[in-house]
């Protein structure tokens, strides 16, 4: 009988019952530690450091597309103040100059926007500004890429798109922000 | 007849667990795979502005991250309520810039190291002041490939 006993004993295998607990512990552990964050964001490629301030007055001032953006978050663009709904359009218009009308830029190749803030202007105001003119540049770029291949930018082969590039380059010159506004 | 009782009796109605480990360990692989680990503790409150035009940021290894907000309230009695810069997990200024991308530069293949990019979470409250010396360091330090952190403007 006691011999019996310890066959079965022997025979008798792991409680894996308990298994799931330790999993579920796990699962637990890592549902919490766990941020699914996509980071997105808009892509900016900086001139190189260069000890002089870049002169823009040498530029024709039709091929200069200037917006500043002062400490109460407003828009001054080319002289006149502006809503933030119409750079974009405004922008477009400035950069195709489809009218071929003088005060705005000969072609896109010589166009550029020039921006510039002040130390008190609000990063959200900013950001918005630089989204609506690499929006405009964006759609832009769409409709050159429709008209010569008929399809978006965004799926054209790399030698279609440096072709677009080329011609409607993205240059966005900012200066440095004046002092006005600069928080304490 | 008596039989027939006797299976009926012997039946257990419960549906076997035996499987459920497994089905555990699936979503545990899972949510391992997934977990990307918070390597350093947030101390500036940083709510990124919305916008359009974005791109996906894709290798996280080529990433640094420079965080600019104004100091968690924890904080607030030692750093006050102005906005501050943050470099890895603890305050910084921007002097300090050159040296955290040269940490970060250190790990990277020397190949990819031309594709290192930094990305700017930046609270959208705060003013251009400080993004302005940021920008200016990181100018200074060779790197320009940046990213401002933005969320997706819902249409």
């Amino acid at each position: 009988m006691a011999k019996k006993s310890t066959k079965d004993r022997l025979n008798n295998e792991v409680n894996a019952g308990s298994m799931a607990d330790i999993a579920f512990l796990l699962l637990i552990f890592f549902l919490v530690t766990t941020t699914i964050v996509e980071d997105k964001g808009v892509l900016v490629q900086l001139p190189p450091w260069s000890e002089d301030e870049p002169d823009i007055t040498k530029l024709k001032t039709r091929n200069v597309f200037s917006v500043l953006v002062n400490a109460n978050n407003e828009l001054l663009v080319r002289g006149e103040p502006t809503d933030i709904m119409d750079l974009r359009e405004n922008c477009k218009e400035f950069i195709m100059n489809p009218l071929r009308l003088d005060n705005l830029a000969e072609n896109p190749k010589k166009a550029i926007v020039s921006m510039k803030n002040d130390r008190g202007t609000k990063y959200k105001a900013y950001l918005e500004v630089y989204n609506e003119v690499k929006a405009a540049y964006g759609e832009l770029r769409d409709e050159e890429a429709q008209k010569r291949y008929g399809k978006d930018y965004e799926y054209c082969s790399k030698t279609e798109k440096r072709a677009i590039r080329s011609d409607i380059p993205l240059v966005i010159s900012e200066s440095e922000p004046s002092d006005f506004g600069a928080e304490n | 007849m008596s039989k027939f009782k006797k299976k009926r009796g012997k039946a257990s109605p419960e549906v076997s667990t035996a499987s459920l480990p497994d089905i555990i360990f699936m979503l545990l692989f899972f949510f391992m795979v997934v977990t990307v680990m918070r390597d350093s503790e947030k101390k500036v409150d940083v709510v990124t502005p919305q916008a359009t035009e974005l791109s996906k940021l894709e290798k996280k290894s080529l990433v640094n991250y420079i965080y600019i907000g104004r100091p968690v309230e924890k904080f607030q009695a030692t750093y006050g309520t102005k906005p501050r810069i943050q470099l890895g997990d603890k305050f910084a200024t921007e002097k300090d810039i050159p040296l955290f991308l040269e940490r970060h530069r250190s790990k990277v293949p020397e190949n990819q190291r031309g594709a290192i990019k930094t990305s700017l979470r930046v609270d959208q409250d705060v003013t251009m002041g400080i993004v302005a010396d940021v920008k200016t360091a990181l100018r200074k330090a060779g790197q320009l490939l940046l990213n401002y952190s933005a969320k997706p403007r819902p249409e």
